[in-house]
């Protein structure tokens, strides 16, 4: 990376800075013994040339759109084109969160994203009894396609990119999607989005799942397949790290834990379907978290690139370069935001979100300051998305491709992310892949083992949360708008649901089960049979019943 | 003559998978040498009354963050009440607003800790506000 010549100058200044360093500190002793990351890696007092002289500039930096993509997959960056203003929606019945939708895209946002409540995700309709006290509550409810087609209206789906967050039923729901889609005449091949359809990052850390492992995995192959031949816009997959950080990941455990769950699909794709790697891989798609330490997240986000690219073209025998290209939409941290004087989240995610920006990222959500508390107001919900706009349009932070490269700190990060995420990944290699790690439950004890040690931190005020331990206001009075969720969502809804069951054709809805039934025993593909099942009103339930029936129920086996 | 320890059971209710928090208490109660039973992820009220009695416990903590805890929390309560067993101690935390606190109070909850509560303050309210039960 330097000359010799360099470096040895470089050595000299750095004697004459650390003798310097040694009177200054005489005068002012440093404020703390331990200078770390917020999760917990070793910050140097100073970065230079000698801590990335190892570094080959072609083969490790290089630019935009170059192997390995350190820089972005793209060459132009921002200047073409601004990531994806996508905000996490979904509240209340369908029809209310279809009324969110267009206020989000009236206000600026370019790309839509559903949160479904609990009884949705986890495979329930409303009528369920482990439903009561859920309905619409973290989310919007979807009981069969009725509802569905409330979600889409007046959503030009072959425009506008959908993500859904759907995860266990996302057969179920990207089934109504691909069905309405049909319905309305718009072609398979027209609609783009995006399924959270990443079941190993439930087992580790979300808790939303319904079939164990191996059949959960099976499940996203069908999508894998179904997406390469007949949905060739969509993005079968994204491949969640958020939820890993959020149950009290590191850095550097999000990195490897998502990466090492996406390279476990790939190998399924490709053992189970026959699929080659570049035939599916560039719909794979995968999204982060940017917590509240900058350069670590930036450090981070640029590191999985790298991986990934080396990992899609020399692990899995890739040509394709589009498959080399990590893609990924990234959101802001929840769990760094404090129910303790709620604007400062405001300033959390506005540094949040610039560090995403300057990772990279191509599709971003922000979170609303008052998201640690209650579902977002309209109001809170603008501000978040108007940071977004402020960062593209008026910081100037867009007007050079990945303006930190070079940054001697930046770059020793980014390798150092880089090669404890390796060193991670190996290991669940050496255990057998993902799912085996699972079973022994390894990732699930390493995020708590994490989470633990930070709260002890944060009590001990080793690591500072503004309001919460520090500069906390005695009889704080919190005074924000509260958005929240009637319980007569309920009642609606339910009303809604017994109103289809009474119209559908209860025969045919029993044939399309039955034809589901039969195909998963069959091991074949689920997707056309769940798409025929779904035209005929069935609902959420009755179809992940059917998984549950032939493919058996996961429990939490509670590993703390 | 050794006193029994005390012993909690730490629930999650209903279909919230957010269990960050419950997990770091079970070992932060384990490590201040009280008997923790965590039950995992999406336990009906049934199932967690059912499991406080088979283990004898003095403490029901519950922990939700969906919203459900209005509806979640008082059932467990009122369950452990018809089986004659309101001595057991239930607390409640998560994402639990202001104006739900006095309805949670008044089904039978001790207790509820929301966001920024010290692990050191849980053990101590615990330490103060339970004997263990005969």
């Amino acid at each position: 990376m330097f000359t010799q010549e360099l470096l040895n100058q470089s050595s000299q200044l750095r004697q004459k800075w650390e003798d310097e360093v040694k009177k200054s500190v005489a005068k002012h002793a440093d404020q703390k013994e331990n200078w770390t990351t917020v999760s917990d890696l070793e910050i140097k007092r100073i970065y230079g040339p000698e801590d990335i002289k190892n570094m080959d500039f072609e083969k490790d930096i290089a630019y935009p759109g170059q192997f390995p993509y350190l820089r972005g997959n793209q060459p132009t960056g921002y200047r073409g084109k601004y990531w994806t203003f996508r905000m996490f929606a979904g509240m209340g019945t369908a029809v209310e969160t279809n009324k969110r939708w267009h206020y989000l895209l009236k206000t600026g946002q370019t790309g839509l994203s559903t949160a479904f409540d609990f009884p949705t995700l986890m495979g329930y309709d409303t009528d369920s009894p482990k439903a009561k006290g859920e309905c619409g509550k973290c989310g919007v409810a979807i009981d069969t396609i009725e509802d569905f087609r409330d979600l889409i209206n007046g959503i030009p789906l072959d425009k506008i990119t959908t993500s859904m967050t759907i995860n266990p039923p996302a057969t179920v729901l990207w089934a109504m999607y691909c069905a309405s889609a049909e319905q309305l005449g718009i072609p398979l091949t027209k609609i783009g989005g995006t399924i959270q359809n990443d079941m190993l990052k439930e087992f580790i850390a979300q808790k939303t799942f319904m079939c164990p492992p191996e059949p959960s995995v099976k499940l996203i192959s069908d999508t894998v397949e179904f997406g390469t031949k007949y949905v060739p816009k969509w993005n079968t997959i994204s491949i969640s790290g958020y939820h890993i950080r959020e149950a009290g990941a590191t850095a550097v455990q999000e990195l490897a834990f998502t990466l090492r769950d996406g390279m476990e699909y790939v190998e399924d794709a490709i053992r189970r379907k026959g699929l080659h790697v570049d035939e599916f891989a560039p719909r794979l798609s995968f999204f982060f978290n940017s917590h509240i330490d900058f350069f670590e997240e930036i450090a981070k986000l640029r590191a999985a690139r790298r991986i990934w690219a080396k990992a899609m073209r020399d692990r899995y025998g890739s040509k394709d370069p589009r498959s080399w290209w990590m893609r990924f939409h990234t959101q802001t941290a929840g769990c760094s935001l404090t129910a303790q004087q709620p604007y400062n989240n405001v300033v959390r995610t506005a540094t949040e979100a610039l560090a995403a920006v300057l990772g990279g990222t191509q599709s971003l959500h922000t979170n609303s300051l008052d998201e640690v508390l209650c579902l977002p107001s309209d109001h809170a919900v603008q501000i978040a998305l108007r940071t977004q706009q402020i960062i593209a349009e008026e910081t100037g932070v867009v007007n050079t491709i990945d303006p930190l490269a070079g940054s001697y700190f930046v770059e020793a990060l980014t390798n150092e992310m880089e090669e404890k995420a390796w060193e991670y990944i190996h290991k669940i290699d050496d255990m057998g892949g993902m799912i085996a790690a699972i079973d022994k439950g390894f990732p699930q004890l390493e995020i708590s083992d994490a989470a633990y040690k930070f709260q002890q931190q944060i009590d001990a005020q080793e690591k500072v949360m503004i309001g919460v331990n520090k500069y906390v206001e005695a009889d704080e009075k919190v005074d924000i708008p509260f958005l929240e969720i009637d319980d007569s969502v309920e009642t609606e809804q339910l009303e809604r649901l017994a109103a289809v069951k009474r119209k559908r054709d209860g025969r045919r809805v029993a044939e399309t089960l039955k034809d589901l039934e039969n195909a998963c025993k069959r091991g074949d593909n689920v997707m056309p049979y769940c798409i025929e099942a779904v035209k005929s009103f069935a609902t959420v339930q009755e179809i992940c019943d059917v998984y549950r029936e032939v493919f058996g129920e996961y429990r939490d086996p509670g590993i703390y | 003559m050794s006193v029994r320890r005390i012993r909690i059971l730490l629930a999650k209710p209903g279909l919230d998978g957010h269990d960050r928090g419950a997990k770091v208490l079970a070992r932060c109660f384990r490590d201040a040498g009280f008997e923790v039973i965590y039950t995992g992820c999406h336990q009906t009220p049934e199932q967690i009354a059912a499991a406080a009695l088979q283990e004898d416990v003095d403490v029901v903590g519950l922990s939700c963050l969906s919203g459900a805890h209005k509806y979640l929390f008082p059932q467990v309560a009122k369950l452990l009440k018809d089986e004659g067993a309101d001595d057991i101690v239930v607390i409640g935390g998560g994402i639990i607003p202001e104006q739900d606190m006095d309805a949670l109070y008044e089904a039978g909850l001790k207790a509820i800790f929301t966001p920024g509560a010290t692990l050191e303050s849980l053990v101590e309210w615990i330490n103060t506000n339970v004997t263990p039960r005969a």
